[in-house]
């Protein structure tokens, strides 16, 4: 009996729980309210740790990288290895130092290119816990000038932009996400339509008539239509393209690369900026000529 | 979350087992932590659930229910403020507290200390948490979503084993 009664608390409980998450989510839709004092006390709470993981996990992997797995590639030298364990090691926490000295640099090169416009580099501490979402969480916050609806990108390309800012971090929508979004170009025909995301690694390009000639590996920019990105931003290459009717099905490889995001920039403006989309090694992230030093952008208060 | 121990003499005397104090807030914790920022580093481990391993573990060595569907609300909770606005407060929330009562309630009837018993109800509990995860956005946000794909089939067997190991390890912070 007693058990039976148990049962039935529990079953109640359960049911208790359930419609209580229901009508939360009920009143986040209708509200359009995202529930944000739970999330500013949990990132709060969670984001020193996410540093000190983020922090943590770096140099487990950098260890990893350049010590455990380069074993396999030179076992007749095992003996000789192990003597030089200490020593590797050592090597090892240099060439992450200089690996991530390597990716400041490129991020302090393209700051110092475009000295005039407000911008501030940040390093991602965390991800989406769940495939719900593609969204990352960065080090630098509201303290920093962020708020929501800025750019982020890297010296690559496009991102995506802050969702939401808290006083120390900030998350961010990455353009792969199903709800994001961006208003693109093609740089040869010069045809705008919408970018959005699927879930998937790449992107789709949604209302290009089908008329209209696109070759798979023509590059795409932010055209700015989105008052978010400024224009000219790289946004990626076509991968594919189909048929369709009325209009054609396209896909595109981001120009940033997405699942090895370690540090990004936010854009504190949203004023045209002058990019080179495309360089001979491909990579898309220098300036157009010597001029270019500076952005043509004039600044604003972050 | 009390960590009283229990004996269910009614349930065919399955042990409830206890852990050591605040062992379960500090998992919870270890556990959404390396869940955000190891996906930074390791991209393919955005297969991995390791909130859901843990409403699974802790739901199938507690045994009680009532606390079962509440350690699965808060994880899932949890879960949901991380993972940015575009996920409502709830989505998860509602997965993992279904996961946390079946757990415990399946936890008090069987043995589940078998590895291959912990492989098979870590998968079949993936598998339940994408479904309800799928019924949600269908229903409650009425947005498109997948019933099940090849990947998530590798993802739920993934989960499987490495649940089994997990769940191992977990063990030793038993009283």
């Amino acid at each position: 009996m007693a058990v039976i009664a148990s049962r039935h608390r529990s079953l109640a409980l359960l049911g208790g729980v359930l419609l209580a998450q229901v009508l939360l989510l009920a009143v986040q839709i209708k509200r359009d309210s995202r529930g944000r004092l739970l999330r500013v006390w949990v990132v709060t709470a969670t984001s020193p740790f996410e540093r000190s993981g983020a922090w943590g996990v770096g140099r487990v992997r950098g260890v990893w990288d350049h010590y455990f797995a380069l074993r396999s590639t030179s076992r007749e030298n095992e003996a000789l290895r192990v003597e030089n364990d200490a020593l590797k090691l050592t090597i090892a926490q240099l060439q992450t130092k200089a690996a991530e000295a390597d990716r400041l640099a490129v991020l302090l090169n393209f700051r110092q290119a475009h000295a005039e416009v407000p911008m501030v580099g940040a390093r991602v501490i965390a991800a989406s816990p769940g495939n719900a979402s593609q969204t990352i969480e960065i080090d630098r916050g509201e303290r920093d000038g962020i708020k929501r609806n800025m750019a982020v990108i890297t010296p690559d390309g496009a991102v995506g932009k802050v969702i939401e800012a808290y006083r120390d971090a900030a998350q961010v929508l990455l353009l792969t996400d199903k709800d994001s979004g961006a208003g693109a170009m093609l740089v040869g025909s010069r045809v705008q339509s919408p970018v959005g995301g699927t879930g998937d690694p790449l992107l789709v390009m949604k209302y290009v008539p089908t008329d209209e000639d696109v070759k798979v590996g023509e590059k795409l920019v932010t055209s700015g239509m989105d008052k978010i990105f400024p224009r000219d931003i790289p946004l990626g290459t076509v991968a594919e393209v189909k048929p369709g009717n009325p209009f054609k099905q396209i896909r595109v490889q981001p120009a940033a690369k997405m699942d090895r995001l370690e540090t990004v920039i936010v854009l504190l403006t949203q004023t045209p900026l002058e990019f080179k989309t495309e360089t001979p090694n491909g990579t898309g992230t220098q300036p157009s000529d010597a001029n270019a030093g500076q952005a043509t952008a004039k600044s604003e208060k972050p | 979350m009390t960590e009283e121990y229990e004996l269910r003499s009614a349930e065919t005397h399955i042990e409830v087992h206890k852990f050591f104090p605040g062992s379960i807030v500090l998992v919870t914790a270890i556990a959404l932590v390396l869940q955000s920022t190891a996906r930074v580093y390791f991209p393919k481990l955005e297969m991995l659930d390791l909130p859901l391993l843990v409403t699974v573990y802790f739901g199938l060595s507690r045994r009680n229910p009532s606390t079962g569907l509440l350690l699965g609300t808060v994880i899932g909770l949890l879960q949901d403020a991380l993972s940015g606005p575009t996920v409502p407060l709830g989505f998860y929330g509602i997965a993992k507290t279904i996961v946390g009562y079946l757990a415990s309630s399946i936890g008090a009837r069987l043995d589940t200390e078998h590895p291959a018993a912990r492989f098979a109800l870590t998968f079949g509990f993936f598998v339940l948490q994408q479904a309800v995860l799928v019924l949600t956005r269908r229903l409650l946000l009425a947005q498109p979503e997948l019933w099940f794909n090849t990947h998530l089939a590798v993802a739920a067997t993934v989960n499987a084993l490495v649940g089994t190991a997990l769940f191992l390890a977990l063990d030793r912070l038993r009283r």
